[in-house]
């Protein structure tokens, strides 16, 4: 017997709790999702009626815009990586930063260089930890990002796309890393180019409907030039996809620290199991060990007594 | 075609209200536009200021907007503003605050004259909703 029937109840005492809390981060998780899901749906207008905006005005007037514009010879490219805060969520995070590596790569393969954005800490740490450049870095918010925040990193983005090239903190491209939620048990990495805008299709992902084709664009009055509407609406739009991003990765990661928790839920139900049978074992062998002892004890005395008479 | 206006009012992060209604006044760049039904198509920028819904049965709603578009088209009225609020929503207190806060701060940014422009059109819609 390696180890004493006292240690073993104590480490199932330890699984037992530890189950307690991955269950209860299990429920947790369970009904945060239905709360993402929901503020997805909700933010699911604006990006349909900006979308219908911006093709209007990109459908009426000859675009260029130079949000749109592409630059002859990309030089650098931001790469946006949205991550989570907080870890427990099995692979989650390090599948964003895999496909982000590999976005990064491709580009590096182009000729260009890249400058990283984060959103997340497990991001963060990550760039850190191998002394990698960060450019800029939000966290905080990764299982609620707010619309604030979604303004902010859009318009860091902006700001660095519109400066000129060779200007300190230019880029010519800027790509998005996310996660995208395609069901409760599917989340899948993606990346997308973010600018130059590509003028114009609908959201994908899903929850954004694509205008109905047959509906004929109405020819519009722009208020008050197209360009000078077309400059306001673009910058929202860019921010309304990096919006979208954030809310389908504040999804993913909900659900993958459900499915990350549930099994491991179910992981500690074996372990308590595996360790009661040998707990058990180790029961039954000492009773059996103490009933030949006292077996062995009495012959031993009989026999003693036996030999005196 | 029907006989009134599809309006909705959409925040970035909600649809702040939506229905049918007579009219829509709201303030775009060049001034104060009303559209009633059968408007031709258009498309503006909005300013910080309060949109007015007149619905069918005679009420009005107010709104706060800060920015953002109005588009018309087929009598359907879209108002597109990152930070919407109905009047009824504002915490008039809390706004002021923000207000004077906000005004403290100015000439040293931007961001603070944004803030007091969309405090005061939200104190304006609360005050054009009594």
């Amino acid at each position: 017997m390696a180890v004493s029937l006292r240690e073993y109840r104590a480490r199932i005492k330890s699984t037992e709790s530890m189950k307690k809390i991955t269950r209860a981060m299990e429920l947790i998780a369970a009904s945060r999702i239905i709360k993402a899901q929901q503020r997805a749906q909700a933010a699911a207008p604006y990006a349909r009626e900006l979308t219908r905006a911006v093709s209007a005005v990109a459908t009426f007037s000859n675009v260029d815009h130079p949000l749109t514009r592409e630059e002859e010879n990309p030089k650098r490219a931001a790469v946006l990586i949205v991550t989570s805060d907080r870890g427990l969520a099995g692979a989650y995070s390090s599948s964003v930063l895999k496909e982000a590596e590999r976005l990064a790569e491709k580009l590096r393969s182009e000729g260009k260089e890249i400058d990283t954005y984060i959103c997340g800490r497990k991001g963060e740490a990550y760039f850190k930890f191998r002394q990698r450049p960060i450019v800029q870095a939000w966290t905080g918010f990764s299982d609620q990002p707010s619309y604030d925040v979604a303004a902010e990193v859009g318009a860091a983005l902006i700001e660095s796309f519109l400066k000129e090239q060779g200007e300190e903190g230019d880029v010519d491209e800027v790509h998005l890393v996310y996660t995208r939620f395609r069901s409760m048990l599917t989340q899948e990495p993606t990346a997308v180019r973010l600018l130059p805008l590509e003028v114009v299709e609908a959201e994908e992902g899903g929850s954004v409907e694509r205008p109905d084709p047959s509906d004929v664009l109405p020819l519009y009055e722009f208020e008050p030039s197209a360009e000078a509407v077309l400059d306001g609406l673009l910058p929202q739009y860019v921010q309304s996809r990096v919006f979208f991003a954030l809310l389908q990765a504040a999804a993913s990661e909900l659900a993958a620290r459900q499915k990350a928790m549930k099994s491991a839920t179910d992981n500690a139900d074996e372990l308590i199991k595996k360790y009661t049978r040998i707990a058990n074992q180790a029961r039954q062998a000492g009773i059996t060990q103490e009933i030949s002892e006292i077996v062995g004890g009495v012959n031993a005395l009989a026999d003693a007594n036996s030999g005196s008479e | 075609m029907a006989e009134n206006l599809t309006v909705s009012l959409v925040a970035a992060d909600r649809t702040v209200w939506s229905g049918e209604a007579t009219m829509v006044i709201a303030r775009t760049v060049e001034g104060d536009v009303g559209v009633l039904r059968g408007h031709a198509p258009m498309l503006s920028l909005l300013t910080d200021a309060v949109v007015e819904i007149a619905e069918v049965d005679g009420d009005v709603v107010v709104a706060a907007v800060d920015g953002g578009f109005l588009s018309v088209a087929a009598d359907r009225v879209s108002i597109l503003s990152e930070r919407a609020v109905l009047a009824s929503e504002v915490d008039v207190d809390q706004t002021r605050a923000e207000l004077d806060e906000a005004r403290g701060l100015i000439g040293s940014e931007d961001e603070a004259e944004r803030r007091v422009r969309r405090a005061e059109a939200r104190i304006r819609a609360v005050e054009r909703a009594r």
